[in-house]
């Protein structure tokens, strides 16, 4: 049954239902409903719930809880996920699974609360210090930001990585109708890793620090191998109207709505505009988008920054096509009038 | 030869690995180390131990440790700690930490755990000094002293005073024992194994949070030898940083020794 749920308390809701053991997180606009929604759950269900003295306390903590085996947590915005970072990358540096998400705000600095998208370079290209992509989900509406938070702890889990919920101010704020999955009881058993007490067992270290340069490349090895597997197996994205495309439009997340409504307008017209819509922003879904710049004439990228994943595209279309930008910045969203006519000067062009 | 007069009375601790610590001549971590690994002993709470490493000289000390342990980011051990107290309340945990990482880059993190009342240990090791870097100013470096970094010796109007975090934490709600304690000579050794095992008592009592701070020596970065640096300790440090029980909260009054 589907029920009006707002995005900041359905995604909290989600990951309970996933089997979220702990989360720990620092107030800051837009998400703040998601840390006050889970310190009324939490502390209830007999599970942990602390607000740290800063983010950079809270992925801490969070560090500390996956190093214990929990399914853990954290939540900010921006400016809160660039104090993160250290621990984000001792995080990836000793392979702990670790769930965060980023309902990102305007930047840079302290910006302002509207949404935006500006965090895609430090959310997809590592963010700390050292070589690593967290693995980054780009959720467009409610529901699929539900589905995708109750799935991440899997995966997470799966890849002993960092798995990144990537979201603007308008799917934390608005309201839609939601599907809520079922809750799920997580069977506690000891994969040969967790910090638990050497009971019984030789005692166990997790660290990120390898002194000797041959160690430390050969340790790079692994967790690159590790990252080519994801790039493998955890590609996704979704396509509106493209089959007899002649334009596509290539946005995430939010502007991805703005721009599949000007695909709907573009169609009224007789326009054959399309949409491509990348969910996994890490990995990324180079070899689609490719395949799709050898059937189109041109192609718009739509994001709520300066041109962040427009790179990406770049490096996938390899200059096969003409690509132009519609960029809106500083909290602003893209009206779909606007793509359309974006969409307009695109086709004009060539 | 064994017999029945006989009884061990001073063993290898079964909480450290026969791991070579690498730890310079004179240096007093080893003698840390194995008073935490006796008490871990005595309490019978290795196999439920669970310890948090610092960035420092001691970064490595979980090789030495027969215990579970994870290495923290530089200052961040209380938060981390508080993770996995919270997730595992049935578990003893520690942190070790320097003074440039407890209390420069982790001043938030150690106050606020406290603060809280997060029922963890924190054995606080006060050398003065930064030892790993190679002997910048510390925190907790006396006025006058040279470090690398304060080559005249720390001027006060420059570069400000040393801080007493045992003194400042104390002033915590949520802080049960605080005390500070001193590794110089064998009767204060005695002393801090025994405020140790108090530490780790208010843990198993679920008393909140307990810290020892031990005054210690860096004969390497102060440039003295190991005999040297023990008397610095005791002529220098002790005036500046008294011994002494800082905070023993009421409750804890019968669990403490």
């Amino acid at each position: 049954m589907k029920e009006l749920w707002k995005g900041n308390e359905a995604i909290p809701e989600a990951a309970l239902r996933a089997g979220l053991e702990a989360y720990f997180g620092y107030p800051i606009t837009p998400q703040n409903e998601v840390l006050e929604y889970l310190s009324r759950k939490l502390p209830a269900m007999g599970r942990a719930f602390v607000q740290a003295e800063s983010e950079v306390a809270a992925i801490n903590m969070v560090y500390g809880a996956a190093c214990a085996g929990a399914r853990v947590m954290t939540s900010s915005s921006s400016p809160g996920i660039s104090l993160m970072q250290e621990g984000l990358s001792y995080i990836a540096g000793s392979e702990v699974p670790v769930v965060f998400m980023n309902m990102m705000r305007g930047g840079p600095g302290l910006g302002n609360i509207a949404p935006s998208q500006g965090d895609y370079f430090q959310m997809t290209k590592g963010g700390g210090h050292g070589d690593y992509h967290p693995i980054v989900l780009a959720p467009a509406s409610v529901q699929e930001a539900v589905n995708l938070v109750y799935g991440a702890f899997d995966l997470a889990e799966k890849y002993r990585h960092i798995v990144g919920i990537l979201a603007d101010g308008n799917i934390g704020q608005m309201m839609e109708p939601v599907e809520l999955p079922p809750p799920r009881v997580i069977e506690k058993r000891d994969r040969g890793w967790e910090l638990t007490g050497a009971k019984g067992r030789p005692h166990r270290i997790i660290t990120s620090i390898y002194l000797d340069p041959q160690v430390l490349h050969n340790y790079n090895v692994h967790l690159q191998a590790k990252h080519r597997e994801i790039e493998k197996n955890e590609v996704r994205y979704s396509e509106f109207m493209l089959d007899d495309a002649e334009y596509a439009i290539v946005a995430f997340g939010s502007a991805a709505r703005a721009a599949q409504s000007a695909v709907r307008l573009a169609r009224q017209d007789g326009l054959r505009v399309g949409l491509f819509r990348p969910i996994s922003l890490y990995p990324y879904p180079y070899a689609r988008l490719a395949e799709l710049s050898r059937r189109v004439r041109a192609i718009l990228v739509v994001e709520m920054n300066a041109g962040q994943m427009l790179e990406d595209v770049r490096l996938a279309v390899a200059e096969r096509v003409p690509i132009r930008f519609f960029g809106r910045m500083g909290g602003l969203v893209p009206f779909p009038e606007e793509v359309l006519d974006e969409v307009r000067e695109l086709e004009k062009s060539v | 030869m064994m017999n029945e007069h006989m009884q061990v009375v001073f063993d290898y601790p079964d909480s450290l690995t026969d791991a070579t610590m690498t730890y310079c001549p004179g240096c007093t971590h080893g003698i840390i180390h194995r008073l935490i690994a006796e008490v871990i002993d005595e309490l019978g709470i290795r196999e439920r131990t669970i310890g948090v490493a610092p960035v420092g000289c001691s970064v490595f000390m979980y090789n030495y440790f027969n215990v579970d342990f994870a290495e923290a980011a530089h200052g961040r051990a209380p938060a981390m700690a508080t993770g996995i107290k919270r997730v595992l309340p049935d578990r003893v945990v520690f942190t070790y930490q320097g003074d440039g990482d407890l209390a420069a880059i982790g001043t938030a993190e150690i106050i606020h755990a406290a603060a809280r009342g997060e029922n963890i240990t924190v054995i606080f090791v006060n050398n003065a000094i930064y030892g790993m870097t190679g002997g910048q100013m510390a925190p907790t470096t006396l006025p006058g002293m040279q470090t690398t970094s304060s080559p005249s010796g720390r001027d006060v109007e420059l570069q400000g005073y040393p801080i007493r975090m045992s003194e400042v934490l104390a002033q915590l709600s949520g802080a049960s024992y605080i005390v500070r304690r001193s590794v110089h000579d064998p009767g204060n050794i005695n002393k801090t194994k025994k405020a140790i095992k108090n530490a780790f008592q208010v843990q198993l009592h679920h008393a909140g949070f307990s810290l020892v701070e031990v005054l210690s020596s860096c004969p390497t970065n102060w440039g003295l030898t190991p005999e040297a640096a023990l008397q610095f300790v005791k002529e220098r440090m002790i005036p500046y940083y008294p011994l002494g029980d800082y905070k023993v909260a009421d409750a804890i009054k019968t669990i403490v020794q």
